[in-house]
C-alpha cells in the first residue's frame, strides 16, 4: 500500500513537471509578437476563401454556388463559417473572413470599417433586391381586401390578436439580427398594435406555418426574397410611402422600409491580393429568382446547400461563366 | 401578485427549522420579522412620498451600457496594434486554434476505423478487462457508429476536439482554483460567488467581448467553454480537499510529511473520487456549450444544428443533437467505471495491467490505423442513414393533432393561452404593479425569514441593482416566466422523483429520458415547441421545465433513497400507509435533497432563460440575444448580469440552511 502510494506521488510529481515546462515553454513562445488575424477555425490552409454562412436560407444559397464555382472551377478550398451578422462584419475586416455575399445593410460597420478604418471595401451588387415590410397571408387578404392599406389595420386588430398580444392585434416580429423600425412605426402611425418577438427566425418561420396550416389571420414582419414565401403566400400591407432619410431618426419614424440592393463585402487584403477568387466573388451577380430557385432546394427540398448549388450550377452554365475571371 | 408571493411564503415557512409547538414556530418568525416590520412602517410612508407607486424611478438608474459600448470600439480600435494583444492575447486564441487544430488533424489523420478502435481501447480500459470493460467498450463503438451513420462523423470529430482542449483546460482551472478553495477558507468564500457568476451569467452576455478580443471561430468558443466548465470541477475538488480523512492526514503528518507531501501524497490522492466526479460534470457542462460555440463559427455539431434551424428541419438538427448525447452519454459512462476502479486496490494485475496493457493498447490501436488507411480515412459516404425525412414527417403528425381540437383536454394551443392569459399576464402584471420599494421589501422580507440579515441584504441589493441596471420591467418579466418555470419544474420532479424513488424500475426505464432532456441541445426541440405552443412564454417555459426537469428528479430521487433504512422499517412496522410513508418520513426527511433541488432548479431554469428569448420569452433573454447578434454589448451584458442578480435573489430566498458546494 505505501509502496503504491510513494510511485503515485511519484507519478504526480511527474505530471506536475511536466505540466510546468509545457507553460514554461507556452510563455517563452509568447516573448515575440503575435500573428494576428490567425485566429480562424481549425482545419484551414493553403489556397483557401473564407466565407461566411449566414442564418437565412437565401444567403446560404449564395455562398454555396460561389463555394461550389471556386473549388470546382478555380481550385480553391472553401472554408465556411456560421456566425451573427454583425460578428461576421468584425471577422471580415480582421481578415478571418474574406468575403460576405449578402448584406442587407449595416450602416453603423460601414461607416467604421470601410469609411474609417478601411479593412473591408465593397464587393459590389449582389443583383438581389431585398425588400421588408409587413405582410398578412393571401388568404386572408381575399377574404378582406382593404386589410393591405395600413389605415384600416385598426380595424382589424381583433383578429390579429393572441395571448402575448393582450387586446391589441399582434405583429410577429423575428430574430434581434433584424433591423426593424415596427415599434416607432406602430406609435407614429397610432396603430393598435403590440410587437411580439419571436427571437430566431426558425421560431418565426414556425408560427408561420402553423398559422397557415390552421388558416387562421396574422400579421407579421416579412422580407423578400424568402423560400417560404413559395410555400406561404402572402401580401404586403402597404405602410407610408418610403422617402429618402424618413428612417434617418428611429423614433421618429413612421414610413415603409425601402427597397435595399443587397450587397457584397470583401476584405480589403483579400479584395488586392485574392487573385483569380477575390475577382470571381467581385463579378458574382445573379438574380432574386435565381437565387430563390436554389433557396428553395435547400429550404423546400430539403437538399443540402453543396447539392443543390451543383444542381443549378450544372444547368445553368451561360450565368455563372460570365462571373469567371478572365 | 398573490400567487408570486404566496408560494415562497409557504416554502420559506416550510423550510423553517421544525418545531413541535407551532407557536414556537410563529413567535421566532415574528420576532426575526420585527424589525423589518418596523423598517416598513417607516420606510412604507416615506416611499410613498418620496417616489410613488409603480416601477423603478429612472431617477435611480445608472447607464452601464454606454462605457460597455465604449470598451467595445476601443477593443476594436486596438486590438491590431495594442501590446497587449500582440504580446498576450493573441498568443492565447492562436494556441488555442493550433491545439484544437492538431487534436482534430490527429483524429481525423486516424480514420474512422482507428477513431472506433482507439475509443473501443480506452474503453476498456477505463472498465478494466472482463464484462464491464466489454460493455463500456461496446457502448463507446455504438455511440461512435451512430454518429457515423447519422452522416455526423467530421462534425462529431470536430465537436470531440474541441471537447477534448476545452475540457483539459477547464479541469486545469478548476483544480488549481479548487486547490486555493480547498486550503483556505478564506478564498473559498470569496471564490463561491465569482463560481455562481460563472455558472448562471449566460454566455451569450460575455460572447461578443470574447469574439471581439480573440477572434471568431475556435478561441471564443474554447474559452466561453472553459469559464462555464470549470467551476464544477473546483468545487468538487475544494469538497474532496476538505473531506479528508483527519486521521490519515495525522499520520501522514507524524510520518514527517510536510505540507505540501501531504497536499500531494494524502489529501489529493483521497478527494480523486470526488475530483473525477467534477471532471464527469465539467464534461457535461462543457457538452451544453456546444451550439453556443457554433454562433461564432466555431464549427461542428453545434453548426449542424445551428444551420438545420434556419430551414426550420427538425430532422436534422436532430441527427446532430443525437450525436452530442451520444458523446455525453460515452463520456459519462467511462469516467463512472474509472470512478468505480478508484480505491479498489489494483488486482493482482496479470499480463494485461498497468504499463504493458497500455503499450498494448496503443499498439493494437497502431494497427488498425495501419490497417484502416487502406479503407479510407473518412466514413464511407454510403453507410449514412437519411432519417430526417421521417422525423419531419412525425414531427408534422404530432403538431397537427396535439394542436388543438382533441377531445377534453383541447389541445396544446388551448393550454399555452390559457397559461398565457390565466397565470404568466397576472403574475407579471401583478409584480409591475407592485411599487418597487414593496418588492424589496418583499424580497428582504423572505429573504430575512429564511436566512440572517446577510441573506436578507445580498438579496436587496442584487435586486435593487437589477433597478439600478435600468432593466426593471424586463427583469420583472423574466421573473416571472422563471417563477411559473420553477414552480411546474419542481411540481413535476418531485412528483416523479417521489415515484422514482420507490419504484426501481421506473428509474431505469427513465434514465435515458433523462439523460437525453439533459444534455440534447434546447435548440434542437425549439421548432417543435414553437410548432405546439406558438410564439409565446409559455413555449419558453416549456423549454425550461425540459432542461431543468431531469436535475430535480435525479436529486429527489436519489434523496428519497437515501433516507434511512430505519426509519422507514418503523414507519411501516407502525402501519404507516404508502402515502404516510412518503409525506411525514421519507420527504420530510429527504428535505436537504429537495433543498438542493430546488437550488439546481433555480440555477438550470435561469440557464435556459436566453433560450426562451429565442422562441417568443422576450424580455431579458431576448436582449442577451440581441447584444450578441447586433454586437451591442451594453445591452447584452447588462440583461446578462440582471439575470445573474434574479439568480441571487432566487438563490437566497429559496436556500434556508447554509449552502452546500454543489456541482
Amino acid at each position: 500500500m505505501d509502496t503504491t502510494r510513494t510511485t503515485r506521488a511519484h507519478r504526480i510529481t511527474r505530471t506536475a513537471t511536466a505540466v510546468v515546462g509545457a507553460l514554461g515553454v507556452l510563455t517563452l513562445s509568447a516573448c515575440g509578437a503575435a500573428d494576428t488575424g490567425k485566429s480562424q477555425n481549425a482545419g484551414a490552409q493553403g489556397k483557401t476563401v473564407k466565407l461566411t454562412v449566414p442564418s437565412w436560407v437565401g444567403a446560404q444559397a449564395n455562398t454555396a454556388v460561389a463555394a461550389h464555382i471556386l473549388e470546382k472551377e478555380l481550385g480553391y478550398t472553401v472554408k465556411s463559417q456560421q456566425m451573427g451578422e454583425v460578428l461576421a462584419w468584425d471577422a471580415l475586416s480582421k481578415g478571418d473572413i474574406d468575403a460576405i455575399m449578402e448584406d442587407w445593410g449595416h450602416p453603423k460597420e460601414e461607416k467604421q470599417y470601410v469609411e474609417t478604418k478601411k479593412t473591408v471595401v465593397k464587393g459590389g451588387d449582389l443583383g438581389v433586391t431585398g425588400h421588408i415590410g409587413w405582410y398578412v397571408p393571401k388568404y386572408f387578404a381575399d377574404a378582406h381586401p382593404d386589410v393591405t392599406d395600413w389605415k384600416n389595420l385598426n380595424k382589424y386588430a381583433k383578429d390579429f390578436r393572441t395571448a402575448e398580444s393582450g387586446d391589441k392585434g399582434e405583429l410577429l416580429e423575428g430574430s434581434p439580427d433584424y433591423v426593424t423600425n415596427d415599434d416607432a412605426i406602430i406609435k407614429n402611425l397610432k396603430l393598435d398594435l403590440k410587437t411580439n418577438y419571436a427571437g430566431s427566425e426558425a421560431a418565426q418561420i414556425t408560427a408561420i406555418q402553423k398559422y397557415a396550416k390552421e388558416k387562421k389571420p396574422f400579421l407579421t414582419y416579412w422580407w423578400t426574397p424568402q423560400w417560404l414565401n413559395a410555400q406561404v403566400e402572402m401580401v404586403e400591407v402597404k405602410l407610408p410611402e418610403y422617402k429618402e432619410g424618413c428612417d434617418a431618426e428611429p423614433a421618429k419614424v413612421a414610413c415603409a422600409y425601402p427597397h435595399t440592393p443587397l450587397q457584397k463585402f470583401l476584405n480589403a487584403d483579400f479584395a488586392k491580393n485574392g487573385g483569380e477568387a477575390a475577382e470571381f466573388l467581385k463579378n458574382f451577380r445573379w438574380t432574386t429568382e435565381q437565387q430563390n430557385e436554389v433557396a428553395q432546394m435547400i429550404a423546400g427540398d430539403k437538399m443540402s446547400p453543396e447539392a443543390a448549388a451543383k444542381k443549378w450550377v450544372d444547368a445553368n452554365e451561360s450565368t455563372w461563366k460570365a462571373w469567371l475571371p478572365k | 401578485m398573490t400567487a408570486a408571493v404566496t408560494t415562497p411564503v409557504q416554502k420559506a415557512a416550510d423550510a423553517a427549522p421544525v418545531h413541535p409547538e407551532r407557536r414556537l414556530l410563529q413567535h421566532r418568525v415574528g420576532r426575526r420579522l420585527l424589525p423589518l416590520a418596523a423598517a416598513a412602517v417607516v420606510l412604507v410612508p416615506l416611499g410613498l412620498l418620496l417616489a410613488g407607486t409603480g416601477g423603478w424611478p429612472a431617477a435611480l438608474t445608472v447607464d452601464v451600457s454606454a462605457p460597455l459600448d465604449d470598451a467595445n470600439q476601443w477593443v476594436i480600435d486596438n486590438r491590431d496594434t495594442h501590446p497587449l494583444f500582440l504580446y498576450f492575447l493573441l498568443h492565447l486564441s492562436n494556441t488555442a486554434t493550433d491545439a484544437v487544430d492538431a487534436v482534430f488533424r490527429l483524429l481525423s489523420g486516424m480514420g474512422w476505423l482507428g477513431v472506433l478502435a482507439a475509443v473501443g481501447v480506452l474503453g476498456s480500459r477505463a472498465a478494466g478487462l472482463g464484462r464491464r470493460g466489454l460493455k463500456i467498450a461496446a457502448t463507446a463503438l455504438a455511440a461512435f457508429g451512430v454518429c457515423g451513420l447519422l452522416g455526423m462523423w467530421d462534425a462529431t470529430l470536430l465537436t470531440l476536439a474541441l471537447m477534448i482542449v476545452s475540457v483539459t483546460c477547464a479541469a486545469l482551472l478548476g483544480v488549481l482554483i479548487g486547490l486555493a478553495a480547498g486550503l483556505s477558507d478564506r478564498v473559498d468564500r470569496a471564490l463561491r460567488p465569482v463560481l455562481d457568476t460563472m455558472q448562471v451569467l449566460p454566455a451569450f452576455a460575455y460572447l461578443l467581448p470574447f469574439v471581439l478580443i480573440f477572434g471568431t471561430g475556435t478561441p471564443a468558443a474554447l474559452f466561453c467553454t472553459v469559464i462555464y466548465a470549470a467551476p464544477p470541477m473546483a468545487r468538487l475538488t475544494a469538497l474532496g480537499l476538505r473531506g479528508a480523512d483527519p486521521a490519515v492526514l495525522e499520520a501522514s503528518t507524524s510520518l514527517g510529511a510536510n505540507a505540501g507531501q501531504r497536499l500531494l501524497t494524502a489529501r489529493l490522492p483521497l478527494a480523486r473520487k470526488q475530483m473525477l466526479l467534477g471532471l464527469n460534470q465539467t464534461i457535461m457542462m462543457a457538452l451544453s456549450m456546444v451550439v453556443i460555440a457554433a454562433l461564432v463559427g466555431a464549427g461542428g455539431l453545434g453548426e449542424e444544428v445551428y444551420s438545420a434551424l434556419s430551414t426550420v428541419d427538425v430532422g436534422k438538427a436532430l441527427a446532430a443533437g443525437i450525436p452530442i448525447v451520444l458523446l455525453a452519454v460515452w463520456l459519462d459512462r467511462t469516467t463512472a467505471a474509472v470512478g468505480d476502479r478508484i480505491g479498489r486496490s489494483a488486482t493482482g494485475g496479470g499480463p494485461l495491467h498497468g504499463r504493458v496493457g497500455w503499450a498494448v493498447a496503443l499498439g493494437a490501436v497502431g494497427a488498425v490505423v495501419l490497417a484502416g488507411t487502406a479503407l479510407g480515412r473518412s466514413w464511407p459516404a454510403d453507410w449514412t442513414v437519411d432519417f430526417s425525412t421521417p422525423v419531419n414527417q412525425a414531427q408534422d403528425w404530432v403538431t397537427t393533432h396535439l394542436t388543438s381540437g382533441v377531445p377534453v383536454l383541447g389541445g396544446t394551443d388551448v393550454w399555452s393561452e390559457n397559461f398565457t392569459l390565466w397565470i404568466l399576464n397576472p403574475l407579471r402584471d401583478g409584480l409591475l404593479w407592485l411599487p418597487w420599494w414593496s418588492l424589496l421589501l418583499v424580497v428582504a422580507l423572505l429573504a430575512r425569514l429564511v436566512g440572517g440579515w446577510i441573506t436578507a441584504l445580498t438579496a436587496t441589493a442584487a435586486m435593487a441593482a437589477i433597478g439600478v441596471l435600468g432593466v426593471w420591467e424586463k427583469s420583472l418579466d423574466t421573473l416571472s416566466q422563471v417563477i411559473a418555470a420553477l414552480v411546474l419544474t419542481l411540481f413535476a420532479g418531485v412528483l416523479a422523483g417521489v415515484l422514482c424513488g420507490r419504484a426501481g424500475r421506473l428509474e431505469r426505464l427513465l434514465r435515458p429520458v433523462l439523460d437525453a432532456m439533459q444534455t440534447m441541445p434546447q435548440f434542437v426541440y425549439l421548432i417543435p415547441v414553437v410548432a405546439l405552443f406558438g410564439v409565446t412564454r409559455a413555449s419558453a417555459i416549456i423549454a425550461a421545465v425540459v432542461y431543468a426537469l431531469p436535475a430535480v428528479v435525479r436529486i429527489t430521487t436519489q434523496g428519497m433513497r437515501e433516507v434511512e433504512p430505519a426509519a422507514m422499517e418503523a414507519a411501516r412496522s407502525l402501519g404507516a400507509s404508502t402515502r404516510q410513508q412518503i409525506l411525514q418520513v421519507q420527504l420530510p426527511l429527504a428535505r436537504p435533497a429537495l433543498q438542493l433541488a430546488v437550488n439546481q432548479g433555480v440555477v438550470l431554469v435561469l440557464a435556459v432563460v436566453v433560450v426562451g428569448g429565442l422562441v417568443g420569452g422576450g424580455a431579458l433573454g431576448y436582449d442577451v440575444v440581441k447584444g450578441l447578434s447586433r454586437g451591442e454589448m451594453g445591452l447584452g451584458m447588462t440583461a446578462g448580469v440582471a439575470i445573474v442578480c434574479l439568480g441571487l435573489v432566487l438563490d437566497r430566498i429559496t436556500q434556508p440552511a447554509r449552502r452546500k458546494p454543489t456541482p
